[in-house]
C-alpha cells in the first residue's frame, strides 16, 4: 500500500537533505545541487532556499504598474448546442464579460478544451462565439480538441498548436502538452473511444501528457536567441508540473521543460487544465492555473502545492459557481498578477508578490461565501 | 366548486372565515379595482381607522402575542431580540405608532400608508409614496410575516424590524423627519404615549424604544394559514389539482425552491441570501452605476445615506452592493419572502412586473443576462399550462383570512395577463436563442 506523505512532510525532509549537500559549496555548485535536488522531487513545493533568487527582483514591487494586460477564457467543453446548451452559455457569458473590461485587454488568450468531445460541430460552435471577441484572440489546444481527429479540424480553424509570439517585450510560448503515446492502436480503438478514453479521469488506460521530445527541441529552439534575463511567459493546457497523475493534472516530462526554462531569471507558466484556482512555484517558475468556463473541478486530494489558496466549495444551486474568466496583468519584470473573475463571486488576485515572497506578502483573501 | 375549495378549504372554513371577518373584507379594495367602500385618504392608503378597525378583526389585540405561536416556537424566540422580549404592552405601543402619520413631516403618512392591512401589508404600488406625494424608487414588501426574515429591506441594510422601523420615518422622501429629536416631538404631548412607553419599557420616550414597539408589533403580523399549508399538514384537498401540480414545478423543473424553500421552521420561501436576476437590468448600465456608487460612497457611507440613496436614486438599482460594496452584489437582492405574494403585486424590488404570470415569464426566460446573473438563474421551457399551474401555487400562499381579496386578485391579474405578457419571450424560455447570445451577438453587429 501506498503511504502518500502530506506536503509539508515532504517539504521539511526536501528542506533538510538540500541543507546537508549545501555544506561546503560555492554559489555555482550550490545551483547545480539545488537543480539536482528539484528534478529529484519535481512536482513538489519548491526548496525554500531559492527564495533570493526572486527577492532582488522584487525590489520596489510596490510602485510597480502592469504594463499591459491581457484577458483570458479556459475550458469551455462545448457539446453541441442541441445536445446541452449549458456550457455553451457559459463562454457566451465569458465573451460578454470579457468584451465589457475596459479599456480592452491586448488580447484574450484561450486555454484549450475548447470543444467537449472534439467534433467539428463543438469546435465550429465555439469557433462562432470567439468570433465575437472585440479583441484578439490566441489559442492553446487541449485533449478534449483534439483526440477525436488528431487535431485535423483544431488546426484548420486555428493552425499549428505549437508557437510563439512577441508582445510589448515579453516573449509569449504556447505549447500543446497534451502529446500521448499511442495507446489505442494496439487496441483496436476507433476514434470516438479513442476521445472518449481521453477525456475521462481516473483512466488508467490513456497514457500521461507529455510536451514530447519533438517540441522540447523546438521550444529549446526558440527560446535560444533569449537571454538570460528575458521575461518569457509559457501556455501549456496542462500543468507543467506533476501534480496528480491520475486526472492528468501532470505534464509527464515537465522535468525536462522545467530544465529548457531553468537559466531564465524567471518565467511564467500559464496552464488550463485544472479549472480552479490554483498556485505554484517553482524555483524560478511561477505557475497560475485558469478558470473554466464550463465546471470547476474539486481539488487534488494530495500533493497540493502550498502556494495554492484553494476556493471553497461551489454552490450546488448555482451551476456557474467556480466558474469564471480573467485576467493577467503583466508587470515590468515579467512577472504578473493574475487575476480569477469569478462568476458571482467576488475577483481573487494572486499577485506576483505574493509568489515572490513565497507566500509571505500580499495573500490573496479566501474567497468569500457565506457557509449554509 | 373547484375554485371555492382551492382558496378555502370546505365548507366549514369558509363558514368560519365568514363568520370572523363579517362583511369587511369583502370590502377591501385591490389594485386596479377598489372597492368603493373602503374609505381612502390622499395618499389612496386606506383610512387610519378603516385600517385599525380591519386588523382588529384580523388579529384582536388581545390576542397579538398568542398569534406568534403560528411559527415554530423555537425559530420564532431566535429572532426576538433579547433587548425586546414580546409583552402586550409593546405590542399594543407599536400598533398605535404604526398608524399614527404625526410621525411624519407633513402629517399625511404612516407606517400603514405603504403596509395597508387592506392591501397585503404593502400600498400595490410600484414605488411606495411619501410625504409630498413624491415616489420613492423601491417597492413596499409586506410586513406580514416580517418576523422571521434575516435581513430587512430588499438590499438587507438593516439587520432587524427593531432597526429597520426607524428609518423610513427619517427618509426625506418617506417620512421626511430631519431627525428622531423631532420624530418625538411630533407625539410627546400625547400623554397616553408617555404612558404607553413607560409601561412598555419602564423608561421615558426615546427613539430606540419606538424602533423596538413598531418592531414588537410587527412581529405579531402573522398571516400563515394558507390553503398551502394547511395541505402540507395533511389536507390533500386543500389544493386545487393545478396548484399541487405547480408545487411539483416549483421543486423540479422551475426551480422556485433553488432560493424560495418552505419548510416548516422556514415558512417564508426565502433563502434569506442576495441574486442578482437581473430586473434592473432591463434598464440600468450596472458598470456606469457602481463606478458612480463607490464616489457617493466613499464621500459618505452612513445609514441614513444609505436609506437616502435606495429609497431616492438609481444607485438603489445596484442592490446589495450599496451594503458591502462587493462586485459579487451589483444588481442583487434579497431574496423576498413569497407568503401572500397574491395580494402584494406589483412584483420585483422596483415592482415593475405586474402580475405573477410576469414575474414566471421572467423566470422562464432565463431572467435577464447581465454580467452578474446569477448562475442558478436559467431557461426553464415552462409551458403555458405549467406556468398556470405554479400561478396557482403562487395563489394558494395567501391567508385564508384574506381569501376573497386573493381571488379578485387573482381573476384581476388573469384577466390583465391575458391582456399583455410583456415579459414573456418563448424564444428563451424555449432557449431557441441562449441568455447572452443576443448581448455578444449585439456587440459584435454594432463593431460592424
Amino acid at each position: 500500500m501506498t503511504i502518500f506523505k502530506s506536503i509539508e512532510t515532504k517539504y521539511m525532509e526536501e528542506r533538510e537533505s538540500f541543507f546537508r549537500g549545501l555544506q561546503n559549496l560555492d554559489r555555482r555548485s550550490f545551483l547545480k545541487v539545488s537543480g539536482a535536488a528539484l528534478a529529484a522531487t519535481a512536482g513538489l513545493a519548491a526548496p525554500h532556499s531559492f527564495q533570493p533568487v526572486t527577492v532582488a527582483a522584487d525590489a520596489g514591487a510596490a510602485e510597480s504598474k502592469p504594463a499591459f494586460r491581457f484577458a483570458y477564457i479556459s475550458d469551455s467543453h462545448l457539446y453541441e448546442r442541441d445536445v446541452n446548451d449549458r456550457f455553451v452559455r457559459g463562454l457566451l457569458r465569458a465573451v460578454d464579460d470579457v468584451n465589457n473590461l475596459d479599456p480592452q485587454p491586448d488580447f484574450v488568450f484561450y486555454g484549450g478544451d475548447l470543444a467537449q468531445l472534439g467534433q467539428v460541430k463543438e469546435l465550429e460552435t465555439g469557433a462562432q462565439i470567439l468570433k465575437n471577441l472585440k479583441a484578439p484572440l490566441r489559442i492553446m489546444v487541449g485533449e478534449h480538441d483534439w483526440y477525436l481527429d488528431m487535431g485535423q479540424k483544431w488546426q484548420e480553424l486555428y493552425g499549428e498548436p505549437t508557437y510563439s509570439f512577441d508582445h510589448k517585450g515579453v516573449h509569449f510560448v504556447v505549447l500543446n502538452s497534451v502529446v500521448e503515446e499511442d495507446f489505442w492502436t494496439a487496441r483496436g480503438m476507433t476514434p470516438m473511444e479513442r476521445m472518449m478514453t481521453v477525456a475521462g479521469l481516473d483512466n488508467g488506460l490513456q497514457s500521461p501528457f507529455t510536451v514530447g521530445e519533438a517540441q522540447r527541441k523546438w521550444l529549446q529552439e526558440d527560446l535560444a536567441k533569449l537571454p538570460d534575463d528575458a521575461r518569457v511567459i509559457v501556455f501549456s493546457h496542462s500543468p507543467l508540473y506533476k501534480l496528480y497523475k491520475p486526472w492528468n493534472f501532470w505534464t509527464d516530462d515537465a522535468d525536462e521543460v522545467q530544465a529548457i526554462l531553468k537559466r531564465f531569471k524567471q518565467v511564467v507558466v500559464i496552464h488550463g487544465h485544472t479549472h480552479q484556482l490554483l498556485t505554484n512555484r517553482i524555483d524560478n517558475i511561477y505557475f497560475h492555473g485558469l478558470l473554466g468556463t464550463a465546471w470547476p473541478w474539486p481539488y487534488a486530494p494530495e500533493g497540493m502545492p502550498e502556494l495554492t489558496i484553494e476556493m471553497s466549495r461551489p454552490d450546488p444551486f448555482n451551476p456557474n459557481d467556480g466558474c469564471g474568466d480573467g485576467e493577467v496583468h503583466v508587470h515590468p519584470d515579467g512577472l504578473v498578477d493574475k487575476v480569477y473573475n469569478l462568476w458571482n463571486r467576488n475577483p481573487v488576485t494572486v499577485s506576483r508578490t505574493y509568489l515572490a515572497s513565497w507566500g509571505k506578502q500580499d495573500v490573496p483573501p479566501k474567497p468569500n461565501r457565506p457557509s449554509y | 366548486m373547484e375554485r371555492t375549495r382551492f382558496f378555502c378549504s370546505g365548507p366549514w372554513l369558509a363558514a368560519v372565515c365568514f363568520a370572523l371577518l363579517g362583511g369587511a373584507l369583502s370590502d377591501t379594495g385591490v389594485a386596479g379595482q377598489p372597492a368603493a367602500e373602503v374609505p381612502r385618504d390622499e395618499l389612496g392608503a386606506a383610512t387610519v381607522a378603516y385600517q385599525a378597525e380591519l386588523l382588529a378583526k384580523l388579529i384582536p389585540e388581545a390576542e397579538a402575542v398568542k398569534a406568534t405561536s403560528a411559527f415554530d416556537p423555537v425559530v420564532f424566540a431566535a429572532y426576538v431580540p433579547e433587548d425586546n422580549a414580546l409583552t402586550a404592552e409593546r405590542v399594543a405601543l407599536g400598533r398605535k405608532l404604526y398608524f399614527d402619520k404625526r410621525l411624519s413631516a407633513d402629517g399625511t403618512v404612516s407606517c400603514a400608508t405603504c403596509h395597508d392591512v387592506t392591501r397585503g401589508f404593502t400600498d400595490q404600488l410600484p414605488g411606495s409614496l411619501g410625504i409630498g406625494k413624491q415616489v420613492g424608487k423601491r417597492n413596499a414588501p409586506t410586513t406580514a410575516n416580517a418576523a422571521l426574515l434575516q435581513t430587512m429591506f430588499w438590499d438587507g441594510r438593516s439587520p432587524s424590524l427593531d432597526h429597520q422601523a426607524k428609518q423610513p420615518i427619517l427618509n426625506p422622501i418617506e417620512m421626511g423627519m430631519s431627525n428622531p429629536e423631532e420624530a418625538l416631538k411630533a407625539i410627546a404631548g400625547d400623554a397616553e404615549y408617555q404612558e404607553a412607553f413607560k409601561k412598555a419599557y419602564g423608561r421615558e420616550m426615546n427613539y430606540e424604544d419606538l424602533g423596538r414597539a413598531i418592531g414588537a408589533f410587527e412581529r405579531t403580523l402573522v398571516f400563515l394559514d394558507s390553503p398551502f399549508r394547511r395541505f402540507m399538514a395533511g389536507d390533500a384537498s386543500a389544493l386545487s389539482a393545478d396548484a399541487q401540480a405547480g408545487w411539483e414545478l416549483f421543486n423540479g423543473k422551475a426551480r422556485c425552491a433553488a432560493c424560495h424553500p418552505m419548510t416548516p421552521a422556514n415558512p417564508l420561501g426565502s433563502d434569506h441570501r442576495f441574486h442578482n436576476i437581473g430586473v434592473a437590468a432591463r434598464h440600468q448600465d450596472f458598470e456606469g452605476l457602481a463606478k458612480k456608487a463607490l464616489v457617493a460612497l466613499a464621500e459618505d457611507s452612513s445609514e441614513q445615506k444609505l436609506d437616502e440613496l435606495a429609497i431616492g436614486t438609481d444607485l438603489g438599482e445596484l442592490g446589495r452592493f450599496m451594503v458591502t460594496r462587493k462586485r459579487m452584489d451589483i444588481g442583487a437582492f434579497r431574496t423576498p419572502l413569497i407568503l401572500n405574494i397574491g395580494i402584494t403585486a406589483p412584483y420585483m424590488h422596483d415592482g415593475s412586473l405586474a402580475t405573477l404570470w410576469d414575474v414566471i415569464d421572467h423566470y422562464n426566460k432565463g431572467g435577464e443576462a447581465n454580467l452578474y446573473l446569477d448562475g442558478g438563474i436559467e431557461p426553464l421551457a415552462l409551458t403555458e399550462k405549467e406556468i398556470d399551474q405554479l400561478v396557482a401555487l403562487l395563489f394558494s400562499l395567501t391567508d385564508v383570512r384574506f381569501a376573497e381579496q386573493n381571488q379578485r386578485e387573482f381573476e384581476r391579474q388573469q384577466a390583465a395577463a391575458q391582456q399583455n405578457r410583456p415579459i414573456r419571450d418563448e424564444g428563451l424560455a424555449l432557449r431557441r436563442t441562449l441568455p447572452f447570445e443576443q448581448r455578444v451577438m449585439g456587440a459584435k453587429k454594432s463593431d460592424q
